[in-house]
């Protein structure tokens, strides 16, 4: 399938400013786009949380999003702690996050759910103490 | 129900926004989790938090929401105000407790997502 745009943003851990300003772009971008609002949603979704993922536990990341006719990927590459076990990461209530992460509205244990509950394909790699990869893609849904 | 109508129940202050005010409000989502707006809300619903940082407008554009109403009297800062102008997103805030705005709001007709 022919790709109809690819780019990929730098992310860097702890900047909390920051955090979330590369998946607004990304809303602009796909709006610019013509997708349309409900597609669009469901990837910055994910796009979103897996910013605030690595700016909350990675030292730096890439956000790479490419579109094609029929589906958006994004690979979410982080260097960081990694995820021990990822099953049990993605089980919605689980969190490893500290105080200073919920006072910022995030670390309930929905993030990694909330991605794979919005992508048609999920999937995450993780190495401890390198890094963690994760590899979504989002289809168009008529009835969404 | 109006965003003003709603303002006006809750005395509400406008932040920003005020060209806006005669928005439709039918459905509410109300948490300080920002994952969890993300995950419950569909998009047009009203926001009700008491996070004031960056990531609550963030989350209130990511999620698609038509208004934010800041509670307990928390004050987002100013650069945090700009955000939601460029967002186009009205911000309201009220003294008013979360419990109190979401009992008001809903023996008014107001729903929740589930």
């Amino acid at each position: 399938m022919a790709e109809l745009l690819r780019q990929c943003f730098v992310m860097q851990g702890r900047n909390f400013d920051k955090a979330g300003e590369i998946s607004g772009e990304i809303k602009v971008i796909l709006r610019d786009l013509g997708i349309n609002a409900a597609y669009t949603r469901r990837v910055v979704i994910v796009a979103f949380e897996a910013e605030m993922n690595v700016v909350m536990y990675a030292q730096s990341g890439t956000l790479t999003f490419s579109v094609t006719e029929d589906a958006i990927d994004l690979i979410i590459e982080d260097v960081g702690p990694g995820i021990p076990d990822i099953n049990l990461a993605l089980q919605e209530g689980y969190s490893t996050a500290s105080d200073e992460m919920r006072e910022m509205g995030f670390g309930f244990g929905m993030g990694l759910p909330n991605m794979k509950k919005n992508s048609d394909e999920f999937r995450i790699e993780s190495v401890v103490g390198k890094g963690t990869t994760v590899y979504a893609t989002v289809r168009h849904h008529e009835d969404a | 129900m109006t965003l003003q109508a709603v303002s006006e129940i809750l005395q509400c202050e406008v932040l920003c926004g005020e060209d806006q005010l005669f928005i439709d409000i039918q459905t509410v989502v109300a948490s300080d989790g920002m994952s969890e707006i993300l995950a419950f809300a569909k998009s047009d619903e009203l926001m009700i938090t008491g996070l004031t940082n960056i990531q609550s407008i963030r989350t209130a554009d990511i999620a698609g929401v038509s208004a934010v109403i800041y509670c307990r009297g928390k004050r987002p800062d100013e650069n945090v105000i700009e955000f939601a102008k460029r967002k186009n997103i009205p911000v309201l805030v009220t003294k008013m407790v979360m419990f109190d705005i979401c009992g008001i709001l809903y023996a008014r007709g107001l729903k929740g997502v589930s």
